[in-house]
């Protein structure tokens, strides 16, 4: 097996060898290394198939930016991970990792042919293609479009990882642990901000930790030496925390950032286990530095995309940094000096290497360097193109004209193995423009710079566009003491000695003498666009660069164009002849790097996705095998089936028991807000449509309430217990927002009433107990009670003691029957349930649930908030005009209620639908028509709410239709999918009209 | 995400707030007295406003106490904050 790696660095632990498994076979790397890395060190460039035409694809970088080197990681179906960048994962023992979008294998792919039928998949192909027939689009192109698309493949089962997530608080958090980062981080923690460094790398130093050119010094020692003491330095400071492994996902307003740590995904599968594998850090920071670095720009030109060919500082990384060379016959392309850092790396671990400049001449300390040193360099020369299709092995290299739009002389062929390329710096200004920073064009290298820095941020280093160290270091420190207002002298005698770049030439798309349409210049690796289609876009009309991004899907893959957005905005410069500052750039989104869901969802999974809240009487309900409906975030009982019975006859057995003799039912999650002060009673009567000034303490009445538009809100009974206290229900859904929705009233509109509001709908548990034997088992539990009609009448309320316990008792009824609502502090509320199941038990006391509640309020007609009503209904369309008050001044909504569109007479109104037969149960939802002919039907309204009524021995429903109240006793039309149903108009009320049962 | 400066709590995050819309909307006194259009007016009508707005807000996870703001909406700094009742500050338009 071939070797690369060709000398020892302090980085890699040759002590401790790491086997792992890539695409089934498996190779041997060292600690400390990263799966690119090793790879390279096994000679392995060709990683993965391209998205469009599938052409090989090689490692290209050694970072965040990488396009291709995306894998698979594992197999496992609940833990295997797709795209994964190999240049940022760790290397550990048991490592498994495979290619990605290739069949049968990265070496033989069929999807290959893709490449040679090119021309036929211009950008926007799919918009071109797939338009007819239209029915193929359904059954033919989208499934095949499906099966093609993608990189790598979901994990198919739940995530057994644990993540978590942390809110920290600093005064100053620090972006980047490189050069620029570290001083920050020194200079702020020195001076007594409790400070934050995070670095998404293992170790901190950025790109100086392995700089070791001799022309490149600070205080006489080597940039990497001197920066190694500095790191030494700031770790003993106490109040700097530095976080490596970790990465800033998003930078939102007000200095509020995410973070992910990675704390397991470098160790081995047995050490993983029951750690957190990734936390997400909710940080807020008074000041935060960005000091996140540059990424080298590729260059285009024709068939820059193989395997072998890279970016020229990635080679340097792996050399300098993981001891492997990335190849033994290595060419440098370049416009800046850079690269030559690069080469005389190589020239000195004895790699021949020679330079290929587009500039016409350069001089500076490391050109002499590298002259001095004998590497071959041509100047004014360009790649035209190169060879090899697993992996590269020469190029042809010509001359450039004097103004650099053509190419001039003859062809050059060079052999090599591995092609390095640098089109200069790209800033990351992510983080500045994530955070609504705006930016500036610098003409002079071609590169957008963080505009204006806000009080509370500052971006420093090459992310601020500066580049040479003597820079960085000087306009940080200057930056760091201005923007902390301190005067810190650490860096005050620094001594920097450093190479000055003096020659720049930059050409977005390199010349070449083949046409175009006949190149493949890649400019966005991942998703294959070329600079033909970015060249097509423009030719058929695009115009702004956001259309231009979407047309042909530059910058929309996973790495979203960290290495291409640049290209494609200065070919589209070019080619528009407009200058690239005013294109502007595409839109900087988070995150930074893809999140796992994992990390964003944290703890909240499972059993903690959402608040569970249960009655104190939850536990006998699940014992008595009752099935469970979410009412808000409550857990009520549905039904209580008995012997396998379904849905169906349980609720009909339940319904039928509650009428003939007595129910029971948990109304415990009814909201609950309890109203007191000497203006509650006033209160009451600017909340509700009715008037409750003359209620009499004892007392209960129904309340409709309304928006300030009109239309149905909430209902509930609301019980006046003495002269200034009232106890007011709402529906079990409706109760939070209510509470709010009367805080609201008082304290912004009505500040002088002299009301005060709690919520304890926690506070009390309640059992209602209706049915025609319900005084029976009310009088053996409270025998002490008067429970006579004359001494305790229907819309009434008690207070008595149930074994020394105070319990509330309101006589009301949303069934019909005569009805009692026991209420207790909620800590006896299963004691009480349990003592009423008993009491009941010789009147076959039938616990029923909510399906039950609903049908027997159905039966009689009265309305569920937000089943009957939609925001849409006002109390007349509900024909409830009885309960508002003719005589109130106002009442929240009262003046809506007389708009010109409240007072239509064609609104849909509530009305009761009964079935021609009787058996026929309707859909709730179902659309309800007069004439089923008619082209297009004229719909006039939908069903609310349906039933078959055990006690009436019929279907029965509620609707609300267009007109309805004028419409008794007509036939209407309800169309379903195989038949349609023929329905009259009745009444709301089906079931005891003269209200007899109430006091049976 | 913002940091609010509850007047009554402190400098909070804003996922303990929820927010009501314009500020300084008075209900009508006498509803009945109004036309159609000038209950809608009331009613439905509301500013969106690039730049300077007067919201109000609710410390609806903490003192539960609603209060206004004073937020630049073009970057989103809030400007002031004060109680329910108080005049918004004259330095705003």
């Amino acid at each position: 097996m071939p070797n690369y790696r060709i000398h020892k660095t302090e980085y890699i632990d040759e002590t401790k060898r790491v086997s792992f498994k890539y695409d089934g076979k498996t190779y041997f790397g060292y600690e400390g290394d990263t799966l690119a890395s090793a790879l390279l060190a096994n000679g392995i460039h060709l990683v993965g198939r391209s998205f469009k035409y599938h052409r090989p694809r090689g490692i290209v970088s050694c970072g965040a930016e990488e396009p291709n080197a995306i894998c698979q990681i594992g197999s496992k179906k609940d833990l295997t991970e797709p795209n994964v960048r190999a240049t940022e994962l760790e290397l550990y023992e048991g490592l498994e990792a495979s290619s990605q979008n290739c069949w049968p294998n990265v070496k033989f792919d069929i999807g290959g042919i893709n490449n040679f039928i090119s021309p036929l998949i211009p950008a926007g192909f799919y918009y071109k293609t797939f338009m007819w027939p239209k029915s193929f689009w359904k059954k033919v192109y989208e499934p095949l479009i499906r099966l093609s698309a993608g990189l790598g493949k979901s994990p198919t089962e739940p995530d057994p990882d644990i993540y978590d997530h942390k809110y920290v608080h600093y005064d100053v958090l620090v972006i980047g642990g490189g050069v620029s980062g570290i001083i920050a981080a020194k200079m702020a923690a020195k001076n007594n901000f409790k400070t934050l460094l995070v670095d998404d790398k293992k170790i901190l130093g950025g790109s100086t930790i392995y700089q070791n050119n001799e022309s490149i010094k600070i205080d006489d020692k080597l940039s990497s030496e001197w920066l190694k003491n500095e790191i030494q330095e700031i770790k003993k400071l106490s109040n700097l925390s530095i976080k490596t492994r970790t990465s800033i996902a998003a930078y939102h307003g007000y200095n509020f950032l995410l973070a992910k740590e990675n704390l397991t995904d470098h160790l081995p599968e047995e050490k993983k286990e029951n750690k957190i594998r990734q936390r997400l850090w909710k940080i807020r920071a008074k000041k935060v530095v960005i000091a996140t670095g540059s990424i080298e720009r590729p260059l285009v030109f024709n068939n820059n995309d193989r395997p072998g060919i890279l970016l020229s500082n990635s080679i340097n990384k792996y050399l300098d940094y993981y001891g492997v060379t990335c190849g033994e016959n290595i060419i440098l392309f370049t416009n800046n000096d850079s690269a030559y850092e690069t080469s005389i790396s190589l020239h000195k671990k004895g790699i021949k290497n020679i330079i290929v400049d587009l500039r016409k001449s350069a001089s500076s300390e490391l050109i002499k360097q590298a002259e001095s040193l004998g590497i071959k360099i041509y100047f004014n020369h360009v790649v035209t193109n190169t060879f090899g299709y697993r992996k590269i092995n020469s190029l042809e290299i010509m001359k450039l004209s004097e103004d650099g739009n053509t190419t001039v002389g003859n062809k050059i062929k060079l052999s090599c193995d591995c092609l390095g390329m640098s089109g200069g710096w790209t800033p990351m200004v992510h983080m500045h423009t994530q955070s609504g920073g705006k930016l500036d064009f610098r003409d002079e290298d071609q590169v957008f710079l963080p505009k204006e820095n806000s009080e509370d941020q500052i971006s420093v280093g090459s992310c601020n566009g500066d580049f040479d160290l003597e820079n960085i270091i000087d306009k940080t420190v200057n930056k760091i003491n201005k923007f902390l207002d301190i005067d810190n002298q650490d860096y005050q005698d620094t001594n920097i000695i450093c190479s000055k770049e003096n020659d720049k030439r930059n050409i977005w798309l390199l010349p070449n003498k083949i046409p175009l349409g006949k190149t493949k210049c890649f400019i966005d690796f991942q998703n294959d666009s070329t600079a033909k289609d970015i060249k097509l876009a423009l030719k058929e009309g695009f115009r702004s660069i956001e259309h231009v991004k979407r047309y042909t899907t530059t910058g929309m893959a996973t790495d979203q164009g960290k290495l291409s957005n640049m290209h494609a905005l200065g070919i589209i410069a070019d080619t528009a002849g407009v200058k690239m500052g005013t294109l502007g750039t595409t839109t900087f989104r988070p995150p930074f790097t893809p999140l796992t869901f994992g990390t964003l969802v944290g703890r909240n999974v499972g059993k903690f996705f959402e608040v569970v809240r249960k009655t104190s009487m939850h536990e006998w309900h699940v014992k008595n095998n009752a099935e469970f409906e979410n009412v808000g975030q409550w857990k009520r009982p549905w039904y209580y089936p008995k012997n396998g019975e379904n849905m169906h006859d349980a609720v009909q057995r339940e319904s039928k028991a509650a009428r003939d003799s007595a129910g029971i039912l948990d109304a415990s999650t009814l909201g609950k807000i309890d109203i007191q002060g000497s203006d509650a009673s006033e209160f009451l009567n600017r909340v509700y449509t009715n008037a409750w000034s003359k209620l009499a303490i004892g007392k209960c009445r129904y309340g409709l309430m309304l928006n300030e538009d009109g239309m149905v809100y909430d209902d509930g009974v609301t019980t006046r217990i003495s002269e200034n206290h009232y106890l007011m229900t709402t529906t079990t859904g409706g109760a939070a927002n209510v509470l709010s929705k009367l805080e609201d009233y008082l304290q912004t509109e009505w500040p002088e009433l002299d009301v005060y509001l709690t919520s304890v709908t926690d506070h009390y548990s309640t059992a209602s107990i209706c049915g025609p034997n319900s005084k029976k088992i009310l009088n053996k539990l409270f025998p002490n009670l008067d429970l006579s009609d004359e001494n305790f009448p229907h819309m009434s309320f008690k207070e008595d003691k149930l074994e020394n316990i105070n319990c509330r008792i309101m006589r009301i009824s949303f069934t019909g029957e005569q009805s009692y609502e026991i209420n207790i502090e909620s800590k006896y509320g299963h004691s009480l349930w349990k003592m009423c199941i008993e009491a009941g038990k010789e009147f076959n006391l039938t616990p029923y649930g909510t399906e039950t509640m609903h049908l027997l309020r159905a039966e009689k007609g009265f309305i569920i908030v937000g089943q009957d009503t939609d925001g849409t209904m006002t109390p007349s369309d509900l024909q409830m005009d009885w309960i508002v008050s003719k005589k109130k001044f106002d009442f929240i909504g009262k003046r809506s209620l007389y708009r010109s569109d409240t007072v239509r007479e064609d609104r849909k109104q509530l009305v009761g639908l009964l079935t021609d037969d009787p058996k026929e149960i309707l859909e709730e939802g179902a659309q309800i028509v007069s004439n089923v002919k008619s082209k297009p039907i004229d719909m006039l309204g939908h069903v609310t709410s349906s039933y078959f009524s055990p006690n009436l021995n019929k279907s029965i429903a509620l609707a609300v239709v267009r007109s309805g109240k004028t419409m008794k006793g007509q036939k209407l039309i309800i169309p379903m999918e195989n038949k349609n149903i023929n329905v009259t108009v009745s009444d709301t009320i089906f079931l005891d009209k003269e209200n007899k049962r109430l006091n049976a | 995400m913002f940091l609010i400066n509850c007047p009554f709590c402190g400098e909070r995050d804003q996922s303990e707030f929820s927010s009501g819309g314009e500020a300084h909307i008075v209900r009508p006194k006498q509803p009945t007295e109004l036309s159609d259009d000038e209950w809608a007016e009331y009613l439905f009508m509301r500013k969106n406003i690039k730049g300077i707005q007067f919201e109000r807000w609710n410390h609806v996870h903490g003192c539960r106490k609603w209060f206004n703001v004073v937020r630049d909406t073009s970057n989103d700094k809030i400007l002031s904050v004060y109680k329910m009742g108080e005049k918004p500050p004259v330095n705003y338009k």
